[in-house]
């Protein structure tokens, strides 16, 4: 015991000794952005994608603008109660959810569309690449019968299994199922990592795997999945969504943003407004966060350096 | 002489019982086969019924704008942010949080230093260190400040509850269904409605991880206060103690040590929260862990989730070392000692405020990253090497026997289900036993989802029988042999705290989308609390009991199966029931991995506002399902109980 305290004393006294060279707090304190840009709140959606989008207009806003940008990350359902709480001023890539549109921006004025993303959504049904290379009629849906005996698994009870996705997303698969007569089942996977996981078990020990997935997505980077074609796409064939016999419309992902947010007048309104890029932009960011595992920081620094005319653009410079 | 008279009555009572049960079961099978396919109730993916969109259009009706709630959020918010400035955030125009890393390190070892003794002092300085060490310590002190907020506001609550159901037998019993419901109603179902009474953030994260974490110490409060021997109260009473000073000078004195316990357990499940509060923008390790799991990157999330089970051990052991500590007054030597280090844990403060090196967490040694490397690699060479077999053991668990028994369960109409379940409580736990089992599975036939019910069910009950076999193994090896017992305790506070989110990935790897995989998620999560119970059980068996059986030379099989496991039998109904409720709270996380039914449908809810009415209705029918089967495994213990009582009688 006593030579325990010796000890203790000894170091307590080292420490302090060592530690007095140190280099103190706030020595180095950088000076604060001047600007009058103030707060604002992005939501961060649960996917990749997302997360480069808010990476790079964080980073342009923080570094050009001097605004303060408070990031949460939210699912999308719970991002859009924020608009009317306050809680959330920006949504940078929304997908559809006209219901939601209604609610808030129709009904309760509390948020305002923002223009496009410039990303363009695809949903539908995909097959590994050694699948469509070792049955290359299989991208037609006439022929999904034909291999449906390929795709049984313990969960479909004898039928094809059709693997879904997060429940979040917007989804006909049960109705095309029925509507297109095919011997299908739809099994739900309950989540977009349980997805991916599929895919990507599946092409490497060559197993076979239907399921709903969408682009853009940076999974697309490791594994080139291949979409079967399902009967076209017309507008207004999916107004009934019991009747549903087509492939899902392609979506224009757009910007929502708070009616307080719109109109506050500050520099960022203007920046989120003027936001726009492709998905090879966004895939490049996504890459760099999902694969190379850089911060969202570091990733948009590297690519705001690379694409700077497109920065200056989004700057009204 | 006991264990003789009750081993008695046991054979000529259990035959009968067993006969009536095999028949039943056997005419169930014969009807199915008649009648399969006739109302079982079916409700496909998208579908609704008028309840749920009614609970959908009602779903705004109260919430934001009202004064009162408001009132708790800002306070609760107020009460977080000062405690993330304190140790976590950079706060009051200073780049660094109050106290830096050094001084929140000497902090936690003074407190447990004071509170317990140096062995849980040093671990606890190891521990945070470590946490600092992997790279996670603004993440893990965020985590850290809203657990503290949580248990806090809990205790405030929970004490004053638990004191009240202790001193009053109706309390009592409301209490005991209340709080069954708390800690059934899965965290999601309320997640998203908290939102609208709380916003966003911070303030909902932790009243969500409030309502989870109360119940524990509501419990154990109670039960404490119950079990002061009535000798005591009287003493005082009969001294002239007013009711007040019963209260404070005898009561809670003597029911410290079970107070602590139920602290602990409060503790462990508000660490269990903080993947789930992530969802609603909680701050801290749960960000990182979901952050991980959108790339599916397993190292990581293994890294964050190691990080929660360092901060649960360390609080485990602090708290546990506190109640066992006995209560008396301090010696001068120690007084002197205690202030020395107060004085010590001053300067600690003072660097931390003062240099950088001891405000931020040097970040030149980095052993996160390592560990991420490694728990990825083991994670592909388990998958490489058991991937084929794996699968098989899958599709022969499913084709053999859950398919068999979900195909019976959804394929008999609900009124034949709800017939032989209740006949079954009825034989098995009496009245007791039958009336709340009928009384569940009418309601359960109002939520409209009685066919994910009954998918859930096959399951659950799947899952159960498997965590009571391996808790039952284990915890009798551990509670026989102290040194495993050292051993496994670790191994299982790790299964019970780490994030099911976290094994989801390599699970999901191993067994594909599948409901064997959520079975098998469910099993790792429910089988430590099982083993725990259990091995307590078995080593609070008298030694002289034991001893007795040894001396007339019983082998270790007949002592076990004659002696430990009858007298342990408290204890096993217990470990049974939570191991069902460990595995019922487990549905929903089941549902992001290919489970379906129930778990899935409130996910759903979730996340679609027009299915949030079919998941509240969802998660209403997995609490009623915990209620009936708890209900009929208590009736059924009871009466085995009153049997062997009336034996021992005799």
């Amino acid at each position: 015991m006593k030579k325990l305290r010796y000890a203790g004393v000894l170091t307590a006294v080292a420490l302090a000794l060592a530690g007095c060279g140190g280099e103190k707090v706030g020595a180095d304190k950088p000076a604060a952005g001047g600007k009058d840009c103030g707060t604002f709140n992005l939501t961060v959606s649960p996917w990749v994608g997302y997360e480069a989008n808010a990476a790079v207009v964080a980073y342009v806003a923080t570094k050009d603008l001097g605004c303060t940008v408070v990031k949460k990350n939210l699912k999308e359902e719970i991002a859009w109660q924020g608009f009317s709480t306050g809680e959330v001023d920006v949504n940078l890539e929304n997908w559809g959810h006209e219901d939601l549109k209604k609610k808030y921006i129709t009904t309760d004025k509390v948020a305002v569309e923002a223009g496009s993303t410039g990303v363009k959504g695809v949903i539908g049904w995909y097959v590994p690449p050694w699948m469509a290379a070792k049955y290359p009629d299989i991208t037609d849906w006439k022929n999904l019968n034909k291999y449906a005996a390929l795709f049984k698994t313990s969960e479909s009870g004898g039928k094809g299994q059709l693997l879904d996705g997060d429940p979040s997303y917007v989804t006909n698969d049960e109705a095309l199922v029925k509507n297109l007569a095919l011997n299908y089942k739809v099994v739900q996977s309950g989540s977009e990592t349980a997805l991916i996981q599929a895919f990507r078990d599946a092409e490497k020990n060559k197993r076979p795997l239907l399921a709903y997935f969408y682009e853009p997505q940076w999974f697309f980077n490791e594994v080139k999945l291949v979409k079967i074609n399902l009967p076209a796409y017309k507008a207004g064939c999916d107004t009934d969504p019991a009747k549903v016999a087509c492939d899902y419309p392609p979506y224009d992902l757009d910007k929502i943003v708070s009616k307080k947010f719109a109109d506050s007048g500050s520099p960022a309104y203007d920046l989120v407004k003027n936001f726009k890029w492709t998905n090879e932009d966004q895939n490049a960011v996504a890459r760099m966060i999902a694969v190379d595992k850089l911060t969202p920081d570091q990733a948009a620094e590297k690519w705001v350096k690379d694409n700077q005319s497109k920065v200056n653009a989004w700057l009204g410079k | 002489m006991a264990a003789i008279t009750s081993d008695m009555e046991v054979e000529v009572r259990r035959p009968r019982r067993s006969v009536i049960v095999g028949v039943l079961l056997v005419v169930w099978v014969a009807a199915y086969f008649v009648l399969r396919g006739i109302d079982t109730l079916v409700l496909g993916g998208q579908e609704t019924t008028p309840l749920h969109r009614w609970l959908t259009e009602h779903r705004d009706g109260v919430g934001q704008g009202n004064v009162f709630f408001d009132a708790i959020r800002i306070a609760v918010d107020h009460f977080v942010v000062l405690l993330q400035n304190v140790i976590s955030q950079p706060s009051f125009d200073r780049p660094v949080p109050v106290i830096g890393w050094l001084g929140v390190v000497a902090i936690a070892a003074y407190c447990a230093w004071a509170f317990g003794n140096w062995k849980v002092a040093v671990l606890t300085a190891a521990g945070l260190a470590f946490v600092g060490l992997q790279g996670l310590w603004q993440e893990s002190m965020d985590t850290l400040a809203l657990t503290v907020a949580a248990v806090l506001l809990s205790l405030l609550v929970a004490i004053p509850l638990g004191i009240w159901a202790g001193l009053s037998d109706r309390a009592f019993r409301v209490a005991t269904l209340v709080l069954d419901l708390m800690q059934t109603l899965p965290t999601f179902v309320y997640l998203a409605p908290l939102t609208l009474f709380f916003a966003i953030g911070p303030a909902a994260a932790t009243i969500a991880t409030l309502i989870y974490a109360a119940p524990p110490a509501v419990r154990l409060t109670a039960h404490a206060i119950r079990s002061v021997p009535p000798e005591s109260v009287e003493a005082a009473r009969s001294l002239g103690s007013t009711r007040g000073q019963t209260l404070l000078k005898v009561l809670l004195p003597m029911s410290r040590s079970t107070v602590v316990v139920g602290i602990n357990q409060t503790i462990m499940a508000a660490l269990s929260m903080v993947t789930v509060a992530a969802l609603i923008d909680a701050p801290g390790l749960g960000q990182t862990v979901l952050k991980a799991l959108q790339t599916l990157d397993v190292g990581v999330a293994f890294n964050a989730g190691l990080a929660i089970v360092v901060i649960a051990i360390v609080l485990d052991r602090v708290t546990t070392a506190a109640g066992d500590r006995p209560w008396r007054t301090a010696s001068v030597r120690r007084k002197v000692l205690l202030g020395v280090g107060a004085l010590a844990v001053l300067v600690a403060i003072w660097f931390s405020r003062t240099y950088v090196w001891a405000a931020e967490f040097p970040s030149d040694v980095n052993v996160g990253s390592r560990i991420a490397v490694v728990a990825t690699d083991v994670t592909n060479w388990v998958h490489n090497v058991f991937g084929g077999f794996t699968y098989g053991l899958r599709d022969a668990v499913t084709i053999g026997l859950l398919n068999p028994l979900e195909g019976l369960l959804t394929g008999s109409p609900w009124w034949l289900v709800s017939a032989v379940v209740v006949a079954l409580a009825a034989v098995l736990g009496g009245w007791r036993g039958a009336v709340p089992a009928a009384v569940c599975l009418v309601l359960l036939v109002a939520t409209g989802v009685w066919q994910d019910s009954m998918v859930t069910l096959a399951s659950t009950l799947l899952a159960t029988v498997v965590v009571v076999a391996v808790g039952l193994a284990l915890g009798v090896w551990a509670g026989r042999n102290r040194r495993v017992d050292t051993w496994i305790r670790p191994v299982l506070d790790a299964g019970q705290t780490m994030p099911p989110f976290v094994y989801l990935v390599p699970f999901l790897a191993l067994f594909g989308t599948s409901r064997f995989t959520a079975i098998a998620a469910a099993v790792v999560f429910a089988v430590p609390v099982t083993t725990k119970i259990v091995a307590d059980g078995i080593r609070a068996v008298p030694v002289a009991t034991v001893e007795a059986a040894n001396s007339v030379g019983s082998s270790a099989w007949q002592v076990i199966s004659k002696v430990q496991l009858p007298v342990a039998r408290r204890a096993i109904t217990l470990a049974v029931n939570q191991g069902l409720i460990y595995v019922l709270s487990m549905v929903v996380v089941g549902g992001l991995v290919g489970a379906g039914a129930l778990g899935y449908d409130v996910a759903a809810g979730f996340a679609q506002s027009e299915l949030y009415g079919k998941g509240l209705a969802a998660g209403l029918a997995i609490v009623l399902l915990g209620v009936m089967l708890d209900r009929i495994t208590q009736a059924a213990a009871r009466r085995t109980q009153n049997f062997q009582n009336r034996g021992d009688k005799r």
